[in-house]
């Protein structure tokens, strides 16, 4: 047992800490407290198992004979009491110091990204100057060491909103606006995911985030505020004739449809249907097809039963709304 | 006397007892309600509940193995997590506690039977329908799939099948299957306890049994209100959990997680006290430190209630609340850490032997350590926003669940084996059993702390291979093959043919408690004579003890008039004070149970005429079962138990295990009751203008039904005086009016929001002042039928002057009835005045 033990250990500690959904790869502010603190609560976790172990075997193996039982109480005052209150006082003090950091707001005119959870996808609002805000969906772009506040929310069940390599989770919950605030500390492209058990497609229900510099951010803001023109080209023929508008926004070809996500620059983002397939017109096409096959019960209809140019132009033309 | 006549004197006693406790044969085999039947079934069928979960739990590794997996669909993945955490909690995790105890508390107490065994099989019966009935739903593709913490608003408007409500009432029905055993244990650790056993001389184990019951009777009501509320939206659409209409996802969190979390511990802690068994045992010495181990138990068990907030520590609540409550739930860790270094200083003082028990009570020590630190560190609540909802958390509870549960029970299966069947299990498949389990448990379970942090979050039924967590839950998954290689193990140790092997020799471990002083095989009567206890372990301490107690040296050694009895003692001093007799074999209980089942199985699809009916007959069959079955007017008042003591047959009032079982209830009830209250003020505190304006239900309705129930009370308590005096027509007349009062009384209440005509459909709080007094209303029926109950008892001439116990109980039931309506008035009708 102790030998697996070991060997567990080593293999933990060979795997990269490094992957895209990492908690202990931070690159933010939040998640780095939190990654540091939970190495220091291993190596101590490990060290107290360690010696609890020593303790169970020195009784049966090494010295299985009677002890004195006066000593013995010592131990047990020792070993039971003193130390656990010593070693948790320890902890409570030093896990709660960086607590009020954690759920503070972040400073007055920091970026503010209002996401709000939905069976299985992201809706992203970036609130402009102008009071007007720009709506994208299951990607965030973030400018880099600069705090940023969230503001969460859901529109229907209970989700959770948690990017492990930029801070810790919290729920989104219809009727409740929830904060979070960090600064991401270096650039790169990390990924998200659901973390409240949302329904039949909790697993697919995904989100991309990318840290840039702030001149990077600030092109793609303005590139996002921008609408898409009329070109009567037959993937935008489809996309108006068949309804596909009445859940879609698409600024500049109609905004009303507010039940899907808005699609206005879809082709710019890294994936498609919340973080689950990429992004090229095959996939799109195969999106269309069968969504029910690719994300069980979610709400959009699948649309086979469309002419196959209609849905290869669809596709065409929704991979080109850059 | 002659040594012969002795002989013939003892064989006669012997020929009696065991006449009285002789277990039907054939198909009547199942009547039987005796501790030790009900109790080998109880553990049987937990045990097969444990391996159904345990199939399921493969079923979601098989899925998981790989990334991108397709063998399970989404939504059967997700009926089959949700259905392996149900099973394991409420079908296996409880029911095992209580049925290990049902078998063996009463050998520990010298006892003969607990004092409720009818209640017992009740209890079982339901528990097996309500179990069938849930695991069911599974093969029919209709199973609960909203996790096993159930979470509003999916489990409210967005999941519309009849799994929800299947979990609901299907659990709903055993969770009170679960109260009834609790009120059964503690009534049977308070009362049936032998001679002698002083409340500081009960077994370890008694001690934590006692506690986890009390837990029991606080915990599972706040679960039961939840589901009455969620059931209610669902069924009525009442908004309780609607944020549009003025109710709040975050109330049915607070409601479970303030039973789930005391939950873990009332799983937990019984295993605990197997060790506490076991451990003494094998090292042939007392349990060091017995006070501070009970100390501990019943510190976890307070401080159990006030930490559930931390598995709600990412749902935006204050920072302050965190840090208290985070603080809180790592300061268990202190008193865990007093029980487990008493164990290891009991091992130390004494001489350690080896055995397969101890290997798996050592064995889950060091794997409890192990998720006892991983617990501190997610009571820690920034750790906690990173690992909350991952595959860390799974990882943890596990290694809480099964190091610190089912580690015990294996050991306590080992080591109980020879009480149960006669038969020690094999060493050989034991020391594999624990290789296999021990090792296929942590190659399962520690990878997944890596994988939550690697961002694998719980509950999905599919994972990207880009995550890069592939090879980590492959690892895991060939882990739970071995982990359920293990069980197979156990499995056929427990089911193989032994009738070549011989019987085990009596107290084959050498251990020092009551419970190994029977004969093996056993006999049906349980203990030949209830000893006098002077110590904690009798069998090591007290000389001549098994002698004694097989020459029916000790108390009630016959049973004269050939009826099954156990002694009852004083609650703290055990003096004993009454020779109660209790029930036999019945098949009433299993139709009870049936239709019990019958009720909360049609109302789950809504077929409301056979749920009446199904109602209707439970009520019935109860009623007839009391009428019969309790409260026997002796043919004497009292008998001569043995040792120069003669005992009353008959007792009421709080010396009797009956009134100690009516308040125990009570008390379960009055916590579901304020639980509900507790919802009428939360959403006070999370909404603005809450009571909103709207008219009703004012003062004179509830304020007149308020009035009605106590004076109900009152005459209740004067009629219990008129019987008492004789005054026949006096207690008739009082009765009456107190059952009429009662009924009037429940009238009245229903008749506040419905004559202001609120619409419980609006708004939550129209909804929650209904759910309030159809509360109240339903207590007052019950009551009006109770009084109405004794009425006809002293009519039939089952009830009298001298034995009383019916109206005694009533009475007491009444009070809490009145407080109940008092309560309800003050809360809808007091309230808005002064909190608009």
């Amino acid at each position: 047992m102790k030998q697996l033990k070991a060997e567990y250990l080593f293999l933990f500690l060979l795997i990269s800490c490094q992957g895209p959904y990492s908690a202990l790869g931070p690159a933010g502010s939040a998640a780095r407290t939190i990654s540091s603190m939970f190495w220091w609560l291993c190596g101590a976790g490990l060290a107290i198992w360690l010696l609890f172990v020593a303790l169970e075997l020195y009784a049966i193996l090494v010295k299985p004979g009677p002890h004195d039982l006066k000593k013995t109480r010592l131990f047990v005052i020792g070993g039971g009491v003193i130390f656990p209150v010593i070693i948790i006082t320890i902890s409570i003090y030093f896990s709660l110091a960086p607590l009020p950091d954690l759920v503070k707001m972040a400073p007055k005119g920091s970026v503010v990204v209002k996401v709000s959870g939905l069976q299985w996808w992201w809706r992203v609002k970036y609130p402009l100057a102008n009071d007007q805000e720009i709506e994208v969906a299951n990607e965030i772009w973030l400018p880099v060491n600069e705090p940023v506040q969230f503001l969460l929310s859901s529109e229907d069940v209970i989700h959770s909103f948690w990017v492990p390599s930029l801070a810790g989770k919290i729920d989104m919950i219809p009727g409740q606006t929830n904060h979070l605030s960090f600064t991401p500390t270096k650039t790169g492209h990390y990924l998200g995911s659901c973390a409240e058990f949302c329904g039949t497609s909790h697993a697919l229900m995904r989100l991309d985030v990318k840290v840039v510099e702030r001149k990077v951010f600030d092109e793609w803001l303005k590139k996002q505020e921008r609408s898409v023109k009329r070109t009567g080209s037959p993937g935008e023929v489809a996309f108006v004739s068949n309804g596909c508008i009445s859940c879609h926004s698409v600024r500049g070809i109609s905004s009303l449809g507010k039940i899907g996500p808005d699609l206005t620059h879809v082709g710019s983002r890294r994936r498609i249907g919340a973080g689950i397939l990429n992004n090229d017109a095959n996939q799109i096409h195969r999106w269309i097809d069968d969504v029910d096959l690719i994300k069980p019960e979610a709400k959009m209809p699948s649309f086979k039963r469309l002419p196959i140019e209609e849905r290869k132009a669809l596709a065409k033309w929704l991979e080109g709304l850059k | 006397m002659k040594e012969e006549d002795i002989d013939e004197v003892r064989e006669g006693q012997e020929r009696r007892l065991l006449k009285a406790w002789k277990v039907p044969e054939g198909w009547r085999y199942w009547s039987e309600v005796n501790n030790s039947e009900v109790g080998m079934w109880y553990t049987l069928t937990s045990l097969g509940f444990f391996f159904f979960a345990g199939v399921l739990a493969l079923l979601i590794r098989v899925q998981l193995a790989v990334p991108d997996n397709d063998f399970l669909t989404a939504d059967q993945y997700n009926q089959i997590f949700t259905m392996h955490g149900t099973v394991m909690m409420f079908l296996f995790a409880i029911p095992i506690f209580e049925a290990i105890s049902i078998l063996l508390l009463p050998q520990m107490l010298g006892a003969r039977d607990l004092p409720f065994p009818r209640l017992s099989a009740y209890g079982y019966w339901c528990f097996l329908l309500g179990g069938i009935f849930v695991c069911g739903s599974l093969f029919f593709g209709a199973a609960p799939k909203g996790g096993w913490f159930m979470y509003p608003p999916l489990t409210s408007s967005y999941q519309p099948g009849v799994g929800a409500d299947i979990w609901l009432l299907g659990l709903t029905f055993i969770e009170i299957a679960s109260i009834a055993a609790a009120v059964e244990l503690i009534v049977g650790i308070l009362k049936c306890r032998p001679p002698g056993m002083r409340i500081n001389l009960m077994p370890i184990y008694a001690w934590y049994i006692l506690v986890v019951a009390i837990m029991i009777l606080f915990a599972f009501p706040p679960l039961i209100a939840g589901d009455i509320l969620l059931e209610m939206e669902r069924a009525f659409d009442w908004p309780f959990f609607d944020e549009r209409r003025g109710g709040n996802p975050l109330l049915w969190q607070h409601l479970f997680w303030i039973f789930g979390h005391p939950e873990v511990y009332i799983i937990f802690l019984p295993s605990i006290a197997l060790l506490a068994t076991i451990i003494p045992t094998f090292s042939r010495v007392h349990l060091v430190g017995h006070s501070w181990v009970v100390l501990s138990a019943v510190g976890t068990g307070f401080l159990s209630f006030g930490l559930w907030v931390h598995h709600m520590f990412t749902t935006g609540l204050p920072g302050v609340s965190l840090g208290i409550f985070s603080a809180a739930s790592q300061a268990v860790a202190i008193p865990t850490g007093v029980q487990l270094f008493c164990f290891l200083a009991t091992l130390l003082t004494g001489h350690f032997i080896k055995s397969v028990p101890m290997l798996f009570a050592l064995g889950g020590m060091a794997t409890f350590v192990i998720g006892g630190l991983t617990g501190v560190m997610v009571a820690i609540a920034p750790f906690d926003f990173q690992a909350h909802d991952t595959f860390f958390v799974v990882g943890h509870l596990h290694y809480v669940l099964i190091g610190g549960s089912v580690f015990p029970i294996l050991a306590g299966i080992y080591y109980y084996a020879p009480i149960v069947s006669g038969k020690k299990l094999s060493e050989r498949l034991g020391r594999l059993c624990f290789w296999l389990v021990i090792i296929g448990f942590n190659v399962t379970f520690f990878p997944m702390h890596a994988s939550g942090l690697l961002g694998m979050p719980r509950r999905v039924y599919t994972y990207p291979a880009e995550m890069g967590i592939g090879g980590l839950n492959l690892i895991s998954t060939i882990g739970a093959f071995i982990l359920g290689a293990g069980f197979l193990v156990l499995l056929w140790d427990i089911l193989r043919p032994k009738s070549k092997q011989p019987y085990s020799e009596r107290n084959p471990w050498g251990a020092g408690t009551m419970e190994w002083a029977m004969k093996i095989p056993d006999r049906m009567w349980g203990v030949r004579s209830i000893p006098l206890i002077k110590t904690r372990y009798p069998l090591w301490d007290q000389p001549n003890f098994i002698h004694d107690i097989d020459h029916g040296n000790f108390y009630l050694p016959d049973a004269q008039e050939e009826m099954r009895e156990t002694l009852i003692t004083s609650t703290l001093d055990a003096h004993p004070i009454q020779c109660m007799r209790v029930p036999g074999p019945t098949f009433v209980t299993h139709l009870a149970a049936l239709f019990s089942g019958g009720f909360f199985i049609f109302a789950t699809y809504h077929w409301w005429i056979p749920t009446i009916i199904s109602g209707v007959l439970a009520v019935v069959f109860i009623v007839y079962w009391l009428w019969t079955g309790t409260a026997w007017i002796p043919e004497k008042d009292e008998k001569n138990v043995g040792m120069g003591v003669s005992l009353p047959i008959y007792k009421s009032g709080p010396l009797a295990a009956g009134w100690w079982a009516m308040f125990i209830t009570m008390l379960a009830d009055m916590t579901a009751f304020i639980s509900l209250i507790f919802g009428y003020f939360f959403y006070w505190t999370v909404q603005e203008n809450f009571p909103p304006q709207v008219a009703g239900p004012e003062f004179f309705w509830p304020v007149t039904g308020a009035g009605l129930l106590l004076f109900s009370w009152i005459l209740t308590k004067l009629s219990w005086q008129w019987n008492r005096k004789n005054k026949t027509k006096r207690f008739y007349a009082c009765l009456l009016v107190a059952s009429l009062m009662s009924l009037a009384g429940g009238i009245a209440f229903l008749a506040g929001p419905w004559v202001h005509k609120m619409d419980p459909t609006v708004h939550v709080y129209q909804a929650i002042v209904w759910v309030l007094v159809i509360w109240t209303a339903l207590h007052a029926v019950l009551g009006s039928l109770m009084q109405l109950y004794c009425l006809a008892r002293r009519m039939a001439g089952r009830m009298t002057a001298r034995y009383d116990a019916d109206i005694t109980n009533v009475s007491l039931y009444a009070c809490f009835m009145a407080v109940t309506g008092v309560i309800t008035a003050l809360v809808i009708s007091g309230f808005p005045a002064i909190g608009r």
